[in-house]
C-alpha cells in the first residue's frame, strides 16, 4: 500500500510516495540515496542502522518510515556542522575506533545519543543504584553495547567516546582505564 | 511481508472498536517486536494502528488516582528508557529501573513502549522461523523445541535447542518463555495493567496478564483481540529491591535466568518478600511458594536456598541440543539465593 | 637476503586515509554504489535438508505488481561451467542442503522482491539428510590434502612408543564449535549486464579472483567482467572465495539486461550460504619428561565438509611447527555431510587447532607442576620441526617473557581456585600463538607520476585492514617520496591483478609488488620523472623460502573472573605480545591485533552455531542468538609487539598480522578459567552451564 510522506533527513525535507512496509532504513538507503546508516541485521540485533530521531538514538531498521513524518532524523552524514566532523567522529578517527567502518556510522550516532542521555542523568545497567554515574570504561561499554562491532574495535571505541565526552565540572570523567 | 494499511488515530474508543472488528488489525507500539515479526512473516496484518499517539506517554504520581502515596501510573506509550530514568522510578522502584536497563539496548529502550514490552512475544527460535513447526505460531503444527514426530535427532532424546526455554509451567504443546525483563520487575511490584476493550476498561493484575501455555500456546495472555493496554499502575512498595539478570553475554542478550526480588526485614525476620523469575516460564514466574516459606523466617542464605529449592521442586529441564536447559534449575536456585543474600546484607543501608 | 627498504613512512602511525568517509558513512559499500533506478533481488531457499524439487509454482509471485522476473531451476540460464557445485546456482532440481538457493525474485522494490520470493511455492521429494559430525562415524575419510595445500597427515618417529615410555602424558579431546564469520556488512552485490559487460560491485576480499571465477562460471571472457570493491564491511574469510549469492546476482542482472540489480543476503541467509568454520573434534596427545621436554606430540582431527564440495580445514598443521619433539603425528579426517560448504574463517587451521594444543600444554604444565610459560620455553626450537629448516626469525620465547613481565605473571599462585575476590574466582592463563608468513604467487602494481604526485594502482582490497593507508606508506618508502605525495588506488579490476586478501598475505604480496614497481620506476625514470611516466611490475617469488621457515609468533595472557554463584565469566584483562616482523603502521596494526584478540574472546565465551540435526539448519541464525562479543564483554586489552628484524621475509621486513591475534586467544581464556575455578573446559564455548556448581 502506498502512502505520501515527508521525511526530514539531515535538515532536508524529502517528499516521497512509499510502500507502508518500507522501514526508515530502506527509505534512506533505497529511496533517498542516503546510505550512511547501514544494514547489518535488519532485526534490531546489531545497531548498524542507528540514527538520531529528534535527538534520541533509535534503530531505523525497526522503524516504519510512515511513522516518521514530522520527525527530525539525523544520520552520521548530517552530524557535523559547517562541513566539519562532529567531535565524536574526529575522536573515532584519532583513536582508530573502527576497521571496516560498517558499524561506524551507527556507533557514532549511538555515541552522540548516549552522551546526551548521560548529560540528562540517565543511569545504565552498571550504574550503582542511587548514584550518578561517572563516564568510566564500564559505563561507556555498557551504554554502547547496542552497537556490535565484528572487527572488534571496542577497545578503541570506549576511549574515543570518552575523549569526545564533554567534561563535567568537578569530575574526572575520562579517568579510569 | 504482505502490504498493510497504517493509521495513527486520535480517538481511543473508535480505534479499539475498529481493531476489535477487524481480525487482521494489530496495534503498533515502538515496533521493535512487531516490525521484526512482519519481516519474518510471523504475522501478516492488513492494518496497523499506531498506539503511540493513542495512549499516554506520561508517568504520573498515583495519589490522585487511588493508588496511594508513592504509587505511580505509567502510560502505555511511555518508552522503556524514560521509565527507567524517571527519578521517581529509580527512587521508589529500583527493581523496575534495573530490570528495564538490563533489557535490550539503549536504542531499543528508546523505542520500546510499556504496552509493547508486556506483549512482546517469545524468542523461541522455532517460533521465529516460519519453516519450522510451532504450535504457538500455527496451532496444531507441533512444537519443534520438543521432539518432533518423524524427525529423529541422532544425538539426544529428540528435542530441539532449548537454551531459552522454560523449566516451569510448560506443557507438552509449548515450552517457550516470555522474554521481558520489565514484566519480571513489575511482577514483584504487584503491578496492575489497565486495559480498554470494546466493552470498556478493566484492570488486570500483571501476574495474571500472561498465561501458561497449556493446550493453547497460541495465546500469550488473557487479552482478547482488540484489547488495548492503556497503562500500568504501580502501587507503593516497602522494602529493598533488586534485579539480577544472568545471560550468555554481558549485555544485549536475553536472560537465561533473571530474578526480581523485594525484601523487607524487620526485627531479624523476613516481614515481606516477593520474588519473580524471568527466562524460566511462559510468564514472569512469581515464586509464591518460596515467598510463603520465607515470611517470618530468618533472612539467612540457608533459608533462602531452602525456599527457592522448594519452589523449584516441580521444575523440569528439556534434554535438548547443546546440553539442553536443565542447568537453569541450579542456576535459578543459585541466583535467587544470591540476590536475597545480597539484599539481606544491605538491609542496614538506606531503606529502599 | 632481500634488499630492505629504508623505513621513513613505514613504522609510523598515520590515521586511516578513508577515515572521514567511514565515520560519516559516505564510503560506498557494494550495495550502496549509486546507480540509476535499481531493481532488487531476493533469494528463495530450500526448506528441506536433502531431496529433489518436484514442482515450483511461480504464478503468485509473477502476478505481483512490480515483479520483473522469477528465476528457478526450471528456466534459469544454463551456466557454462558447473564443476563447482556450490556455484552451480539453479542448475539442478536436487537439493543438497537446507537453505540452499533454489530460486530468486527480481522486482522494482526490495519489499516486493521479498514478498514475491515468499510466494514461490515449492514441493519436494524429500530424502533423509545427515548433518551430524561425530568422531565415531564409520564413513570418515582422508582428504588428499588440506587447505593451503598441506599434506593431510604427518608422521615422524613413533608416537605410541613415546607415549608408553613417557614420564608424564596428557591425552584429551577438545572440541571447537561451528562458527560463522558474520562480517557486519552482509554479502552484497550490485550487478549490471549491459553492452556485453557485466559489472559487479561486490563485497569481496579480491576483485580479480571474483572476476576470474565469475567469468568461468558464466562462460565470459575475463575482460567482459568488471568487478569493483573499494570498501568491504568486514569479511574474515567469508568473502574470500566466490559464493552462490554473487553468481545469483549476476544471473539476475542478466535476466534484466541494462538494469542494475541489488542483492543483499539477509543475516539469516548468511548462515546458510555464506560459509562457516567447520566444527572440530581434536584428539591431542602429549608425552613428556619430568623436566617438561616433550617427547611426543599427536594431534588427530575430525571435522566436516559438504557433500557437494570439499573444504578441509588444516586444523593440526600449526602443531607440526610449534614445539620440538622427536615423535610426532598429525592427521585430518572428514565427514561429508548434507550441509553448506565450509570455508575460510580468520586463521583457518591455526585458530581452532591451537585451542587443542595450547589447552593440552596447560594440562601438561599442571601435571608436571611446572609454570606454563616455562613449559613453552623449554620446548622452543630454532629449527622448524616440520620442514627441518631454520626459522627466519622466531621470537616466541621473547613474546612469552615480555608478556609475563608486562602482565605481572610472576605474582601468580599456580594452584587452581586459589584466588577469590568477593564473589569472584580469579585466574590467569597463557597460550602461544603462531601464524605462517604467506606470499601469494601473483600480484602486479603500477606506479605512475601524474600531476606532481605518485599514483600506485593495484586491484587489492581493504577489509578494514588499512590497505588504503599502509600501501601508501610502503610506496612512499620504496619511492623515497613524501607520504603525502603518494596516492593509492585499489579495489577495481581496472587496476593490475592482485591476489585475494587472505592468509594475512596482503601486505607481503601487494606490498612487495608495489616495491617492485616503485624500484623499477626509479630505475627507469630516476628521481625527477615527467608527467605520465609509468611502470608496472609484479611480486617475485621469495628465494629465501628455500632456506627458511617463516612464521610470526605471539603470546596471550588473560585474566578471567568467574562469578561464584552463577558461573558467569568475564575477562577484564587481555594482553597479547607479538613478534610479526616490522610493523608498517603502528596505529592500524594495533587495531588488527585487538580485533583478532576480541574475536578470540568471542570464540572462547560466546560463539556457537547450533545445528539442528532434525531440520539440517543452524537454528540460532541471527545476531540476537549467535552471540558475538558486545562492547561490555571486553575489558582492557593491551597489545604489544617486539621490534623484530627479519631480513628474509620481504623488503619491508613485515609478516602478516591480520590473523595471529585470534590464534591461541581462546586457549588462554580457557586456561585462565581453569586457573580461576579448577574446571577444565575442553569444549568451546565456555558458557556458564559448564562451570555451575
Ligand atoms: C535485539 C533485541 C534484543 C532485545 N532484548 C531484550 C531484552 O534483553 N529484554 C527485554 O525485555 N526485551 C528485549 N527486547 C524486546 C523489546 O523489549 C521489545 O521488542 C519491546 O519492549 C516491545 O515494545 P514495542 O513498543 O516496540 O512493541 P511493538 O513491537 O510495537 O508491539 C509488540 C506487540 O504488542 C502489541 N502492542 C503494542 N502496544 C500495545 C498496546 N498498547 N496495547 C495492546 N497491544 C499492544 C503489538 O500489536 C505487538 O503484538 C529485545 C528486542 C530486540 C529486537
Ligand atoms: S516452544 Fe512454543 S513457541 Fe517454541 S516451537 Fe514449541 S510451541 Fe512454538
Ligand atoms: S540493521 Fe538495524 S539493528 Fe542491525
Ligand atoms: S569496524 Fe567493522 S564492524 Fe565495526
Amino acid at each position: 500500500m502506498e502512502t505520501e510522506l515527508t521525511l526530514r533527513i539531515d535538515g532536508q525535507d524529502h517528499h516521497l510516495t512509499i510502500d507502508t512496509r518500507t522501514t526508515l532504513l530502506d527509505a534512506l538507503r533505497e529511496r533517498i540515496g542516503n546510505t550512511s546508516a547501514k544494514k547489518g541485521c535488519d532485526h534490531g540485533q546489531c545497531g548498524a542502522c542507528t540514527v538520531l530521531t529528534d535527538g534520541r538514538r533509535t534503530l531505523s531498521c525497526l522503524t516504519l518510515a510512515v511513522t516518521q513524518g514530522g520527525a527530525e532524523i539525523t544520520t552520521a552524514e548530517g552530524l557535523g556542522q559547517d562541513g566539519g566532523l562532529h567531535p565524536v567522529q574526529q575522536a573515532f578517527i584519532d583513536h582508530d575506533a573502527f576497521q571496516c567502518g560498517y558499524c561506524t556510522p551507527g556507533q557514532v550516532c549511538s555515541a552522540v545519543g548516549m552522551l546526551a542521555e548521560y548529560a540528562d542523568g540517565w543511569p545504565s545497567a552498571v550504574t550503582e543504584p542511587g548514584t550518578t554515574a561517572e563516564l568510566d570504561h564500564d559505563e561507556i561499554a555498557e551504554r554502547m553495547s547496542g552497537n556490535l562491532c565484528r572487527c572488534g574495535a571496542y577497545a578503541n571505541i570506549v576511549p574515543a567516546v570518552q575523549a569526545a565526552a564533554p567534561r563535567r565540572e568537578g569530575t574526572n570523567a575520562g579517568g579510569a582505564r | 511481508m504482505k502490504p498493510f494499511a497504517y493509521q495513527a488515530p486520535g480517538d481511543v474508543v473508535d480505534a479499539v472498536r475498529s481493531v476489535a472488528e477487524d481480525p487482521a488489525a494489530v496495534y503498533l507500539g515502538g515496533g521493535t517486536n512487531l516490525v521484526d515479526h512482519l519481516k519474518l512473516g510471523i504475522v501478516s496484518p492488513d492494518l496497523l494502528v499506531d498506539v503511540t499517539s493513542l495512549t499516554s506517554a506520561e508517568i504520573t504520581d498515583g495519589d490522585g488516582g487511588g493508588l496511594g502515596v508513592g504509587g505511580l501510573s505509567v502510560g502505555a506509550a511511555v518508552r522503556n528508557s524514560d521509565l527507567a530514568a524517571d527519578p521517581r522510578v529509580r527512587e521508589r522502584f529500583r527493581v523496575l529501573s534495573q530490570a528495564l536497563l538490563a533489557g535490550a539496548s539503549g536504542q531499543l529502550r528508546n523505542m520500546a513502549t510499556t504496552g509493547g514490552n508486556l506483549l512482546q512475544r517469545t524468542r523461541c527460535v522455532y517460533f521465529q522461523n516460519v519453516s519450522t513447526p510451532c504450535n504457538k505460531r500455527e496451532p496444531g503444527s507441533g512444537c519443534s523445541a520438543l521432539a518432533v514426530p518423524g524427525r529423529p535427532a541422532p544425538t539426544h532424546d529428540g528435542a530441539g535447542w532449548t537454551r531459552n526455554h522454560a523449566i516451569l509451567g510448560a506443557s507438552e504443546h509449548c515450552v517457550a518463555t516470555h522474554p521481558s525483563d520489565m514484566a519480571v520487575g513489575m511482577a514483584v511490584l504487584d503491578a496492575r495493567v489497565r486495559v480498554l476493550g470494546p466493552d470498556g476498561e478493566r484492570v488486570i493484575p500483571l501476574t495474571e496478564l500472561h498465561r501458561l501455555p497449556g493446550d493453547a500456546p497460541e495465546r500469550d495472555t488473557v487479552l482478547e483481540h482488540g484489547d488495548l493496554i492503556t497503562g500500568v499502575e504501580l502501587p507503593p512498595m516497602r522494602g529493598r529491591s533488586a534485579y539480577r539478570k544472568v545471560r550468555d553475554r554481558a549485555s544485549y542478550a536475553f536472560a537465561l535466568v533473571s530474578v526480581a526480588a523485594v525484601l523487607d526485614v524487620a526485627d531479624g525476620v523476613v516481614r515481606d518478600v516477593r520474588v519473580a523469575l524471568g527466562g524460566v516460564a511462559h510468564k514472569p514466574w512469581r515464586a509464591t511458594r518460596a515467598e510463603e516459606q520465607l515470611r517470618g523466617a530468618a533472612p539467612t542464605p540457608a533459608n533462602f536456598r531452602a525456599a527457592i529449592e522448594a519452589e523449584l521442586t516441580d521444575a523440569r529441564g528439556v534434554d535438548g541440543l547443546d546440553g539442553g536447559n536443565a542447568f537453569k534449575i541450579p542456576l535459578a536456585a543459585a541466583t535467587v539465593t544470591a540476590v536475597l543474600r545480597d539484599l539481606a546484607a544491605s538491609e542496614t543501608g538506606d531503606p529502599r | 637476503m632481500t634488499e630492505m627498504l629504508e623505513h621513513q613512512a613505514i613504522g609510523r602511525g598515520p590515521a586511516r586515509r578513508d577515515g572521514v568517509r567511514k565515520v560519516t558513512g559516505t564510503a560506498p559499500y557494494a550495495y550502496e554504489h549509486p546507480v540509476e533506478n535499481p531493481a532488487f533481488c531476493h533469494p528463495v531457499q530450500s526448506t528441506v535438508g536433502r531431496g529433489r524439487i518436484t514442482a515450483i509454482d511461480t504464478s503468485a509471485a509473477l502476478a505481483l505488481d512490480g515483479v520483473l522476473a522469477v528465476l528457478t531451476p526450471d528456466d534459469a540460464e544454463r551456466l557454462a561451467n558447473t564443476d563447482d557445485a556450490e556455484l552451480a546456482v539453479l542448475q539442478t532440481h536436487e537439493v543438497a542442503f537446507r537453505g540452499q538457493i533454489i530460486g530468486a525474485a527480481v522486482a522494482e522494490t526490495s519489499e516486493v522482491a521479498r514478498q514475491a520470493a515468499d510466494l514461490v511455492a515449492v514441493t519436494y521429494d524429500q530424502a533423509p539428510h545427515d548433518v551430524v559430525l561425530s568422531d565415531s562415524r564409520d564413513d570418515l575419510y582422508r582428504p588428499d590434502a588440506v587447505n593451503g595445500g598441506f599434506p593431510t597427515d604427518s608422521n615422524e618417529g613413533d608416537i605410541e612408543a613415546a607415549l608408553a615410555a613417557a614420564e608424564v602424558t596428557v591425552t584429551q579431546t577438545y572440541t571447537t564449535a561451528m562458527y560463522h564469520q558474520n562480517p557486519l556488512e552482509p554479502h552484497t552485490t550490485t550487478a549490471r549486464s549491459e553492452d556485453g559487460v557485466l559489472t559487479l560491485w561486490d563485497s569481496t576480499q579480491g576483485v580479480h579472483p571474483v572476476r576470474k571465477a565469475v567469468a568461468k562460471v558464466l562462460g565470459l571472457e575475463p575482460d567482459a567482467v568488471h568487478v569493483v570493491c573499494p570498501y568491504v564491511g568486514g569479511a574474515f574469510g567469508s568473502k574470500g572465495q566466490l559464493k552462490a549469492n554473487t553468481v545469483l546476482a549476476a544471473m539476475a542482472a542478466r535476466a534484466v539486461p541494462g538494469r542494475s540489480v541489488r542483492l543483499a543476503l539477509t543475516r539469516q541467509q548468511m548462515f546458510d550460504v555464506a560459509g562457516y568454520r567447520t566444527p572440530t573434534i581434536q584428539h591431542v596427545t602429549l608425552a613428556a619428561n619430568r623436566d617438561g621436554t616433550l617427547t611426543g606430540i599427536a594431534h588427530d582431527v575430525v571435522e566436516q565438509t559438504a557433500r557437494i564440495k570439499e573444504f578441509a580445514e588444516q586444523t593440526a598443521v600449526s602443531t607440526r611447527s610449534l614445539y620440538a619433539a622427536p615423535n610426532r603425528r598429525t592427521s585430518h579426517r572428514l565427514a561429508a555431510l548434507d550441509v553448506g560448504v565450509p570455508s575460510w574463517m580468520r586463521a583457518p587451521g591455526e585458530c581452532p587447532g591451537m585451542f587443542g594444543t595450547e589447552v593440552a600444554m596447560d594440562e601438561l604444565a599442571q601435571e608436571l607442576g611446572m609454570d606454563p610459560v616455562e613449559l613453552r620455553v623449554v620446548n622452543d626450537t630454532e629449527i622448524d620441526p616440520d620442514s627441518g629448516k631454520p626459522f627466519s626469525s622466531r621470537n616466541l620465547v621473547a613474546c612469552l617473557r615480555e608478556g609475563a613481565q608486562r602482565f605481572g605473571w610472576a605474582d601468580r599462585d599456580p594452584a587452581p581456585r586459589s584466588r577469590r575476590e568477593g564473589n569472584q574466582l580469579v585466574g590467569t592463563g597463557v597460550a602461544s600463538s603462531v601464524y605462517p608468513v604467506y606470499r601469494m604467487p601473483k600480484s602486479t602494481a603500477t606506479v605512475r607520476f601524474s600531476g606532481g604526485r605518485y599514483v600506485a594502482e593495484i586491484g587489492a582490497a581493504d577489509l578494514g585492514t588499512g590497505t588504503w593507508t599502509s600501501l601508501a606508506q610502503i610506496a612512499a618508502d620504496a619511492l623515497g617520496a613524501d607520504l603525502a605525495s603518494v596516492e593509492v588506488r585499489i579495489g577495481d579490476t581496472r587496476y593490475p591483478e592482485a591476489s585475494v586478501a587472505g592468509g594475512s598475505s596482503g601486505m607481503t604480496t601487494w606490498g612487495s609488488a608495489v616495491v617492485e614497481a616503485a624500484r623499477a620506476f626509479r630505475a627507469k625514470f630516476g628521481a625527477d620523472p615527467s608527467d605520465g611516466d609509468e611502470v608496472e611490475a609484479a611480486v617475485q617469488a621469495n628465494p629465501a623460502t628455500d632456506d627458511y621457515a617463516m612464521f610470526a609468533f605471539g603470546a596471550h595472557f588473560v585474566e578471567a573472573r568467574v562469578d561464584a554463584d552463577t558461573g558467569e565469566v568475564r575477562v577484564p584483562r587481555m594482553l597479547g605480545v607479538f613478534a610479526a616482523g616490522k610493523i608498517i603502521n603502528a596505529r592500524l596494526a594495533r587495531s588488527q591485533f585487538l580485533g583478532g584478540m576480541t574475536m578470540g574472546l568471542s570464540m572462547a565465551l560466546h560463539e556457537t552455531s547450533v545445528m539442528d540435526p532434525r531440520f539440517g539448519h543452524v537454528v540460532n541464525h541471527d545476531l540476537a542468538e549467535y552471540h558475538i562479543t558486545a562492547n561490555a564483554d571486553v575489558g582492557e586489552i593491551d597489545v604489544g609487539w617486539l621490534d623484530e628484524h627479519d631480513p628474509h621475509v620481504n623488503a619491508m621486513g613485515s609478516k602478516g598480522i591480520g590473523e595471529i591475534g585470534i590464534v591461541g586467544a581462546a586457549a588462554a581464556v580457557s586456561n585462565a578459567v581453569h586457573h580461576a575455578t579448577g574446571v577444565r573446559v575442553r569444549e568451546l564455548p565456555i558458557t556458564l552451564d559448564k562451570l555451575l556448581g
